[in-house]
């Protein structure tokens, strides 16, 4: 193993500069887990610092005791040399750190500039200027390329612009550390280009950014040095050119990564045999006013539909239509040749689809309950209150799903609102895996999930799909929709321009080509 | 680029989907004001003598305490809270006042600071115990509600009647308008209340975060807003408008006694709902407040006019009221995050 014991400050040659922020020995423990076990984290001033591990590594709980959302249960926090312990988040703010924690926490009732200066209006004669206080928040959404009604209540926008609002609130407090937990998780190409580009500005002015993330090659892409926790604890802190991908997943995982490659050969081979035949669901100029226009899509059984587009291209909008959470106001939709109509999630259940949204905090897991209940949740729903799952029973499919999705803590009488991000997602995953659907709908599945646990759940994607279940995959990640789809129906201002069948000659440019020209070249 | 726009769309799953998130806070308001034109025209066509402007201004005169405890508890209720002590609260106020002016021989003067000090005091310690012990709002509440009941019968069993010439002149002072129209002086301090309320709700950031904690608590204390400080001051203007409510009272009776408003905390908290503020607190509108305790008078003011009808039809009718605004909140609620 590498060396870690002597990190560097980011230029070797120049004067030493001392951290804006320095953690030692930090210590956390929750109700029997240790989350934090002797963590250490140096920030220092101009320098983008990734901060890497698996779901449940501690990465969050680190940052949650860093700005005093947790108290630390020992070690030490240095700010400018000199040691603070913060006792609520506002102290940490006063203190210049600035933070995006991991799921979009604003308030849904406010209007997208107050959510962004909310607790720091602009005032004159005592009372919050109004006007100025429009003009600032568009200013800062501005640095982010980003155009939108800032008086509409932020409810009413996408995860994704919510998480660029949050971004965008963090950003104007003129912060000396900004923190940035998982921020590009629900954006885009465009957007994430544009995040760094504000991220390397704030760095030139001096800032220290730490940055979480499960994609590599952002971290590659825009980092200078990397800290890498595991299972708690402090596996190191390396300067990004003293690693590879290859390098940094072992310290990550403590192990060798399972190739994926085998998979999207098999895909693509077996694209021509799925697609003939009834398929099993099978729509027709599907449509609902103002969300997406009238579209045609068949899923065979045993296919891999890909949804590809840009955020905001109705990709969401499309799926939720043959599920009933929206109800479609124009065309048809035929299930094994009988028509149907899907009004309700619970008409859509009742023909075997199933529905994993990509909102998990919103619509999808009860943070209460624990994971187990959470897991059979789906399951019982089908099967009717009148006929419970024993408790025998439930344990059982609660024990298989956390060995077969990793699921950390392995405890299924863990409350959910307690399990990382990452393992969260897997919950929701598990939910509807379970009920073993005939068409099984996932919105973002690998969302803010590890490395490893992403090839998991696309191996687990293909199996199904070889055991007959019908797929229809929605993503964001072009790579991974093109190592599971059979077919990719492309879309574009809410409209689907292409379906395009995954023979090979699908790269992730001929769809990008695609989506910018608004028809397959 | 395409995210702003394209992804706005909303799509609630609940009735009334297609009007906009911002129109769908303010129809239950707009209901109310419907609400209370019908229900004036109707009683000026059934009852002689019911369209006058006087009808209208002695709404406001027999109403103005429990239109300033009220706009006190929509402070509350937009944070997402319950304060159940209001109407002990004014009870104590109205027993405490009579009792240092008559029995004790204070000057008016005097009385009122301290009185107004008690309530917010009170109301700031339940406060501190809700946000400091992490205790449901409604128990602690309930608790005080309680004790300053408890408090009344310990300053005096009996009701306490005001003949202090300065309190009685002020009670009686007419402050006449044009066609011989006038109101009390409670009328013109309930209303001085209301429009200082709707300012500070709207226009500075004391009221912008008791939006913004009614919206998520959770989020609130994440993006470093002062969640404490608010909630405790929260309670301490919900206990200082029900000591001026109680001030008021005491006008409007000259008395003070233990038996004064019972129940008038579920009034206020009826009117708060009838005018539009979400019980899950985040959204609602004072002068909607207003537009309630309004509804509340008008229905007293029908059942007095009916004459033949016993007072509890006003309680009845109240109850089925509050039953279709809570109904109408559900079905404008949809507020969902469209997504990519
Ligand atoms: N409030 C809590 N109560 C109990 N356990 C908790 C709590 N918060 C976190 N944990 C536990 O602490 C561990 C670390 O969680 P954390 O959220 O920091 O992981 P993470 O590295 O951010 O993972 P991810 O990549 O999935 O976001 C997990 O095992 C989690 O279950
Ligand atoms: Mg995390």
């Amino acid at each position: 193993m590498v060396s870690p014991s002597t990190p560097r400050p980011p230029d070797p040659g120049g004067p030493r500069p001392r951290p804006v922020l320095e953690a030692r020995g930090i210590h956390k423990q929750f109700a029997g887990t240790v989350a934090l076990d002797g963590v250490a984290l140096r920030l220092f001033p101009g320098e983008v610092h990734a901060l890497m591990g698996e779901n449940g590594a501690g990465k969050s709980t680190l940052i949650k005791v860093l700005t005093g959302v947790h108290p630390a249960d020992g070690g030490t926090l240095l700010v400018d040399g000199r040691p603070q312990a913060f006792a609520d988040p506002l102290q940490a703010q006063r203190a210049g750190i600035s933070t995006v924690y991991q799921e979009v926490n604003l308030c849904p009732n406010l209007s997208v500039a107050e959510n962004i200066l909310v607790g720091r209006e602009p005032r004159r004669f005592g009372l919050v200027d109004r006007s100025a206080l429009r003009r600032r928040a568009a200013e800062l959404l501005r640095e982010l390329d980003l155009d939108l009604d800032v008086t509409a209540p932020l409810g009413s926008h996408s995860l994704a612009v919510q998480q660029l609002v949050a971004i965008a609130r963090a950003v104007d407090v003129s912060a000396k550390v900004l923190v940035l937990d998982e921020p590009t998780s629900s954006l885009d190409r465009e957007e994430v280009a544009q995040l760094f580009t504000l991220v390397r500005r704030l760095r030139d002015r001096g800032a220290a950014v730490l940055f979480v993330t499960h994609f590599l090659d952002q971290v590659f892409d825009l980092c200078d040095r990397v800290t890498v926790l595991r299972n708690g604890r402090l596996e190191g802190e390396y300067p990004i050119d003293r690693l590879t991908p290859m390098t940094l997943v072992q310290r990550m995982i403590g192990g060798e990564l399972a190739t994926l490659d085998q998979l999207s050969g098999r895909a693509r081979r077996e694209a021509a045999a799925r697609t003939t035949g009834e398929p099993f669901l099978r729509a027709r100029r599907l449509t609902r006013a103002g969300a997406i226009e009238p579209y045609d899509l068949d899923i065979h059984a045993g296919e891999v539909v890909g949804l590809a587009g840009l955020l905001g291209s109705g990709r969401t909008e499309a799926a939720r239509l043959l599920f009933g959470a929206d109800s479609a106001d124009g065309g048809e939709v035929g299930i094994e040749g009988e028509k149907v109509r899907l009004r309700t999630p619970r008409h859509a259940i009742a023909r075997g689809i199933a529905f994993c949204s990509e909102n998990r905090k919103a619509e999808g897991l009860v943070g209460e309950l624990t994971v187990r209940e959470n897991i059979v949740l789906a399951l019982q729903a089908a099967r009717g209150w009148t006929r419970p799952l024993t408790r025998a029973k439930q344990d059982e499919l609660a024990r298989h799903w956390i060995e077969t999705l990793d699921i950390r803590p392995a405890d299924p009488e863990a409350q959910v609102r307690h399990l990382s991000g990452g393992n969260q997602q897997k919950v929701l995953l598990a939910r509807w895996l379970l009920t073993a659907p005939r068409l099984l709908i996932l919105d973002e599945p690998t969302r803010g999930i590890d490395i490893g646990a992403k090839a998991e759940i696309q191996k687990l994607v293909a199996r199904l799909a070889g055991e007959g279940t019908a797929v229809l995959f929605v993503s964001a990640e072009l790579d991974e929709v093109l190592r599971l789809s059979h077919r990719i129906a492309v879309l574009r201002d809410h409209r689907m321009v292409a379906t395009l069948t995954n023979d090979g000659s699908v790269t992730p440019e001929r769809i990008l080509t695609t989506i910018a020209t608004g028809a397959d070249s | 680029m395409s995210t702003g726009t394209a992804g706005t769309a909303a799509r609630p799953t609940r009735p009334f989907a297609t009007v906009s998130p911002r129109t769908r806070t303010r129809v239950p308001l707009l209901v109310t004001a419907v609400l209370l034109v019908a229900m004036f025209t109707v009683g000026s066509v059934r009852y002689e003598g019911f369209l006058s402007a006087q009808v209208g201004l002695n709404l406001l005169i027999d109403n103005g305490f429990l239109l300033v405890v009220a706009v006190g508890a929509t402070f509350v209720v937009l944070t997402g809270g319950i304060d159940l002590s209001v109407g002990s609260m004014v009870a104590l106020s109205t027993v405490l006042t009579a009792w240092l002016v008559e029995s004790q021989g204070r000057p008016l003067a005097a009385v009122v600071p301290l009185v107004l000090l008690v309530g917010a005091a009170s109301g700031a310690l339940m406060g501190w115990i809700i946000h400091t012990f992490e205790i449901q709002p409604f128990v602690v509440t309930l608790a005080g509600m309680f004790l300053a009941r408890g408090l009344c019968y310990t300053i005096s069993t009996e009701s306490v009647t005001i003949t202090d010439p300065t309190t009685v002149a002020l009670a009686q002072t007419r402050l006449y308008g044009p066609g011989g129209l006038f109101v009390s002086i409670p009328v013109v301090v309930a209303l001085a209340v209301l429009v200082l309320a709707f300012v500070v709700l709207h226009h500075t950031r004391f009221g912008r975060t008791v939006y913004a904690l009614g919206g998520n608590e959770s989020s609130a204390r994440l993006m470093g807003l002062p969640v404490g400080t608010t909630k405790i001051a929260v309670y301490a203007v919900s206990g200082l408008c029900s000591a001026l409510g109680g001030l008021l009272l005491t006008l409007y009776m000259l008395s003070g006694y233990a038996l004064h408003a019972m129940g008038m905390e579920l009034d206020a908290i009826a009117a708060t709902v009838i005018g539009g503020t979400l019980l899950t607190g985040g959204s609602g509108f004072v002068l909607g407040t207003a537009l309630g305790v309004l509804v509340l008078g008008m229905i007293q003011t029908f059942v007095n006019f009916q004459g033949t009808l016993s007072s509890w039809w006003t309680r009845i009718v109240i109850g089925a009221l509050l039953l279709v605004f809570i109904v109408l909140q559900r079905l404008m609620g949809g507020r969902r995050p469209a997504a990519g």
